[in-house]
């Protein structure tokens, strides 16, 4: 089997957020940053393949500037075979340029499998995956939480709005991984180090035309500062009554 | 002319909350723009029944497309269908739902057109020859307004935002036939399981009762339960924390990789309010808090706080609010 994994480095989001001075992008500054939850579900999805099957070639896949490959790095240091940074210096908010660059990548590469993570924390749009796959023509299943693999064939579980979809599909195919599916490995020493010596790959992203642009970024507004209405079994009238006659929703 | 098309999700043969929504949105951009909304609807045989529904929203023409084959959610047939549709339409922009369905749908449709696709939009604009849109990025920490200039501009409304409001229109129904054999997809979805009928949906539901390890055990979660059933009108959610560790399946996760939601009314039962949980909650309109530990983050964001066990609290506010209903 040969599998891509497409991975996007994205700030840990436990932090309060600036706006930068150009007003339309978020300040970088002092933020710390890691493979995107979902992405790290992906290539663990990958990994559990090739655990099974040695023979099978991870590829860790990255679209961005040059720090983008400590992210691939981290990927390999999991057990990812090999590394591509499609370089470019900003990542557009168009997921349809993006979703052009990976498929001109992915395109000749013999993938059996092409995998993505539901969507960024970051962007939070969920588009580039499925439509990367649709711009290669392959049979695309979304937000997969169960996977099976049968030969030429695979059936996924999807969670839907109260309930779940099963979902059958041929390979080669593309995947998007929501959670649920597994827990990501943490890198062992062994890991790390080998990950030093793996191929990395970098050349120029080929980003499809763009019609969608950020124009501003803003906080949004705060939310009125909490209140603690009292403590025990005592507040309990107290709460129904400003439910009823504050709130309105009772 | 700037025509605007919805895609109206229905499922079993019924209309979902969510079309009504994008229904509603496409109206009022078109009244904008000064154009019809085309509401697009696929189903198995009958479903064009449903139609004069989505008339009543502001839908002027229907377009129904029926086949046996559509019964369940056909992702590449609807795909071809409406991506046809959209492009022998000349439409300004197609509105759809940021849903399980929509979120699969729209990128594929994005994918075949070449343009743009903006999701979870929580506002929508026209400023000249642009589409202006809300999106929340970061975890909902940031709020992106994001210009889009290519025509036909793709938009997936974010639930619960866009209230649907009546408007009568005529809604012609116009049949339509599948692009290609809707039998002949690649990707199939075999079986479609539902939980119990009676529940409401995370995502749609105007009150949500959710819990977190403050409940101490899984059996703990069935006064989360009875408090819901109490509003009557309530769906149960729960942490990160409580799915990772098996007391509730991960589709009740509320938060940063979870649903987002925002009810009329949320209650967080012995949620600490980790920032991956306040991700997917944060903008619910009203937020009622029960912890034990007054310095819990959670706090931070109720309107109404009571520290104390919920597991004394919990059963009271569930007896008050009962009395509350009888009372009406």
């Amino acid at each position: 089997m040969k599998i891509a994994v497409c991975i996007k480095r994205v700030p840990d989001m436990d932090v309060r957020f600036q706006i930068a001075a150009d007003g339309a992008s978020v300040d970088e500054n002092g933020l710390k940053f890691d493979i995107n939850d979902f992405d790290s579900w992906a290539v663990e999805a990958a990994l559990q393949i090739k655990d099974k099957d040695p023979a099978t070639e991870v590829v860790v896949i990255s679209l961005g500037p040059d720090v983008v490959q400590e992210t691939i790095r981290k990927a390999l240091s999991m057990g990812a075979d090999r590394g591509v940074q499609l370089k470019t210096d900003k990542i557009p908010f168009d997921s349809i340029a993006i979703a052009t660059a990976l498929a001109a990548e992915l395109r000749d590469g013999g993938y059996d499998l092409i995998l993505f993570g539901k969507q960024s924390a970051d962007s939070s749009n969920g588009v580039v995956g499925a439509a990367t796959g649709e711009l290669l023509g392959m049979p695309v299943v979304t937000a997969i939480s169960k996977l099976e693999l049968n030969g030429a064939t695979g059936t996924a579980k999807r969670d839907i709005e109260g309930g779940q979809e099963f979902v059958d599909f041929p390979l080669p195919a593309v995947l998007t991984v929501d959670q649920g599916l597994n827990a990501a490995r943490y890198p062992s020493l062994k890991g790390i180090m080998a990950a030093k010596k793996k191929p990395l790959e970098s050349k120029p992203a080929q980003l499809g035309a763009t019609s969608v642009t950020v124009s501003s970024m803003a906080l949004p507004p705060e939310r009125a500062a909490g209140r603690i209405i009292g403590e025990g079994v005592a507040a309990v009238p107290e709460l129904v009554r400003l439910l009823q006659t504050e709130a309105k929703v009772l | 002319m700037a025509n605007i098309l919805a895609f109206a999700e229905a499922r079993n043969g019924e209309l979902r909350k969510i079309a009504f929504e994008a229904v509603t949105a496409a109206r009022s951009l078109a009244d904008k723009t000064g154009g019809a909304v085309h509401a697009v609807l696929v189903g198995a045989p009958g479903i064009a029944a449903r139609a004069s529904q989505l008339a009543q929203y502001g839908a002027d023409v229907v377009v129904v497309v029926e086949h046996p084959a559509f019964e369940r959610y056909n992702p590449e047939a609807t795909a071809a269908f409406t991506a046809e549709r959209i492009t022998s339409g000349g439409y300004r922009a197609a509105i759809f739902p940021t849903s399980a369905l929509g979120s699969d749908l729209a990128p594929r449709i994005a994918a075949k057109l070449g343009v743009g696709l903006v999701t979870d939009v929580t506002s929508i604009e026209s400023h000249g020859d642009a589409l202006v849109v809300k999106h929340p990025v970061n975890i909902g920490k940031v709020v992106a307004t994001v210009k889009m200039t290519a025509t036909p501009a793709l938009i997936a409304v974010r639930a619960n935002t866009f209230t649907p409001a009546e408007n009568p229109k005529s809604g012609t129904v116009e049949q339509a036939q599948p692009v290609g054999d809707p039998s002949a997809a690649r990707v199939v979805v075999k079986e479609v399981k539902l939980g119990g009928g009676a529940k409401l949906d995370l995502g749609e539901a105007p009150v949500i009762v959710s819990g977190g390890r403050g409940l101490k055990a899984p059996e703990n979660f069935k006064l989360v339960e009875e408090l819901a059933d109490a509003f009557g009108n309530a769906a149960v959610g729960a942490t990160r924390a409580v799915t990772d560790d098996g007391w509730r399946p991960h589709t009740d996760q509320i938060g940063q990789t979870g649903r987002l939601v925002s009810p009329q009314l949320y209650v967080a039962v012995g949620i600490s309010g980790a920032i991956q949980h306040l991700a997917g909650m944060r903008t619910s309109k009203t937020i009622v808090a029960i912890n034990k530990d007054k310095e819990a983050p959670i706090f931070k964001v109720a309107d109404y706080g009571i520290v104390g066990d919920a597991l004394e609290i919990v059963p009271a506010l569930t007896q008050a609010v009962k009395a509350a209903k009888a009372r009406g």
